[in-house]
């Protein structure tokens, strides 16, 4: 069978989970083959391997942190030459799409972005994505070189599927270019102990209708009481309410999960494009003519200063 | 010695509009308005504020697509760009992002530069993977999603927000920059500077003029092929009520039904 490479996205060798869905898909157009850089491959590879990576190409170097993409892109590079794979997948985070981006060029490949679902087909591997706002939905191949394809967190449900997982090294040699951009200072994110929003199942956003930064702990009480990840809408995000980092949105987050909750946003086109594809949409807000109304499966037309609240209360107590 | 930016912009449908694909199953540029991609108006702004920091800048704008692609053009240069690039060839019609690439990259060749500035993402395609190809293409630094960015002693340095870090980036003279919504809101032309716009030169090249053979790019040189496009059916309707005071309790009781709760 022959071989997919697969791009681990990890922190400190704790793979996360868009990579085991990667893993996933992967393993219906051949064998899963991880490429696993900076520190933690053999925790990483008892993960891997457990969900099917049949091997884990492995390099650690301080350039992966110390320089922007380039010297990844040098490293999955060197694994693509070693494995000559039928396809190449890559998490499609910011930095993922890069990679990829670059990986195509040089190795003269087209390349797919945002795959929500990826099947075998006699000519390649067919990528579907949600396109225009998630108005409409595309299955696309690729039809020179070796497929590189960029999908989505929450496309598959990560399924174990035991396979050997061997760690094994892998050489780089890094080019001229990859230490042209240096990253001179790093802040890690604080965190929140919320899941992250693109991963969740259940996702709650505040918009305009929150009304201040002041506010938003009504948002964050109801997304606790459920476990969920916190979003806003780019009108909060704008007024300065909540980080960006939070923005669904066409120019934030697009997220897909089994239940996203909308409390007083409005539902613009450019919020449609990061959550249309939730499977359950709910909503809270004042005004029934809100365009978010035309998406819900369920909808209260209210303030969200009571209704929120009581929803909450009522979530704990049946959660006991 | 003048600092040389381009800047890369794209003429896309409306996002507010009913946007669909063609027959051939490219974006439908016609049933639509087209505009300066909006998401390409910050990195026009960011030229503009380098230019004006720095002693001696000229900024010119570059955009590849059709006829009509001429407003975008003109919309950056209203904002104060000094001139405008526009390669436009029918063998351009279907071009994916690496053929796009290519053809930006040669333009940008041509025109000259020692900063590249773009858009995060364009508003219809939106994969984002332009100007990280531009970058391998051109074989200089790619600085890319910066959502603050400066450029001084033939340096530029900028911060990149990402999901698990906040980074600040640096490198050197010539590089490819891209920046987000987060870098500050772009300036709406002037009337002066509408003006001015149309007194402002606008180069047009074709494939010959890059040495691009039609053959690498348009439709048939994509690299990739849609199969198929669907219009993703809408939403049915669901149940909308107004609150008389149990909303929060009966929208906790539809969650539960669901198995939510």
């Amino acid at each position: 069978m022959a071989e997919v490479l697969i791009y681990v996205d990890h922190v400190d060798g704790a793979v996360r989970k868009p990579t085991l869905e990667l893993l996933t898909l992967a393993r219906r157009i051949g064998d899963p083959v991880a490429v696993h850089l900076g520190p933690g491959a053999e925790e990483a590879a008892k993960v891997l391997g457990e969900h099917g990576a049949v091997k884990v190409l492995a390099a650690d170097a301080a350039e992966f942190a110390d320089y922007l993409v380039v010297p990844k892109v040098d490293a999955l590079q060197a694994a693509y030459d070693a494995v000559s794979p039928a396809a190449v997948l890559v998490p499609s985070s910011a930095e993922g799409k890069e990679i990829a981006a670059r990986l195509a060029v040089r190795i003269g490949s087209g390349i797919i972005t945002d795959a929500v679902d990826l099947e075998a087909g006699d000519e390649g591997p067919v990528a579907t994505q949600s396109v225009f706002a998630a108005g409409y939905t595309t299955r696309s191949r690729i039809t020179r070189g070796t497929p590189v394809i960029t999908v989505k967190p929450n496309s598959a449900t990560p399924e174990a599927a035991p396979a050997a997982g061997a760690v094994e090294q892998l050489s780089v040699s890094f080019g001229e270019h990859a230490t042209g951009t240096k990253v001179t200072a790093r802040t890690p994110r604080e965190s929140t102990g919320r899941p992250e929003l693109t991963e969740a199942a259940i996702v709650v956003s505040g918009g305009r209708g929150v009304n201040g930064a002041e506010n938003f702990h009504v948002i964050e009480s109801l997304a606790d009481s459920l476990g969920a990840a916190v979003g806003a809408s780019r009108a909060a995000v704008d007024a300065g309410w909540y980080p960006h980092s939070n923005q669904v949105g066409q120019t934030g987050k697009s997220v897909s999960p089994q239940l996203y909750v909308a409390a007083g946003i409005s539902g613009a086109i450019q919020h449609r494009a990061g959550m249309q594809t939730s499977k359950t949409i709910v909503a809270v807000n004042k005004d029934a003519e809100a365009p978010i109304f035309d998406l819900v499966d369920y909808g209260v037309v209210g303030d969200l200063f009571q209704v929120v609240p009581q929803l909450t209360e009522e979530v704990k107590t049946r959660k006991g | 010695m003048s600092l040389r930016i381009v800047v890369c912009v794209k003429y896309v449908p409306d996002a507010t509009g009913d946007r669909r694909f063609a027959e051939d199953l490219t974006t439908d540029r016609e049933s639509v308005d087209g505009l300066l991609s909006e998401l390409d108006e910050y990195a026009v702004e960011q030229a503009l504020q380098i230019s004006d920091d720095a002693d001696d800048a000229e900024v010119t704008v570059l955009t590849v697509g059709p006829e009509d692609a001429n407003d975008a053009l003109r919309k950056a240069l209203s904002m104060g760009a000094d001139k405008a690039v526009h390669v436009e060839d029918d063998d351009l019609h279907g071009t994916d992002a690496l053929g796009t690439s290519l053809v930006l990259a040669k333009a940008i060749e041509k025109t000259g530069y020692d900063l590249v500035l773009c858009g995060m993402a364009s508003t219809d395609g939106t994969m984002g993977v332009l100007p990280a190809m531009l970058a391998e293409r051109l074989g200089v630094p790619q600085v890319t999603l910066l959502s603050q960015v400066s450029v001084a002693d033939g340096k530029v340095t900028g911060r990149r927000d990402g999901d698990a870090a906040s980074e600040q980036l640096e490198a050197a003279l010539p590089a490819v920059v891209s920046v987000t919504d987060q870098s500050g809101e772009a300036r709406y032309p002037s009337f002066k500077g509408i003006m001015a716009a149309k007194k402002k030169p606008v180069e047009s090249l074709d494939l010959d003029d890059l040495d691009i053979d039609a053959e690498e790019v348009g439709l048939d040189g994509a690299w990739t092929k849609v199969d198929d496009a669907t219009e993703r059916p809408a939403r049915t309707a669901g149940t909308v009520v107004k609150d008389e005071g149990e909303g929060g309790k009966q929208l906790a009781a539809y969650l539960a039904e669901q198995k939510f709760i």
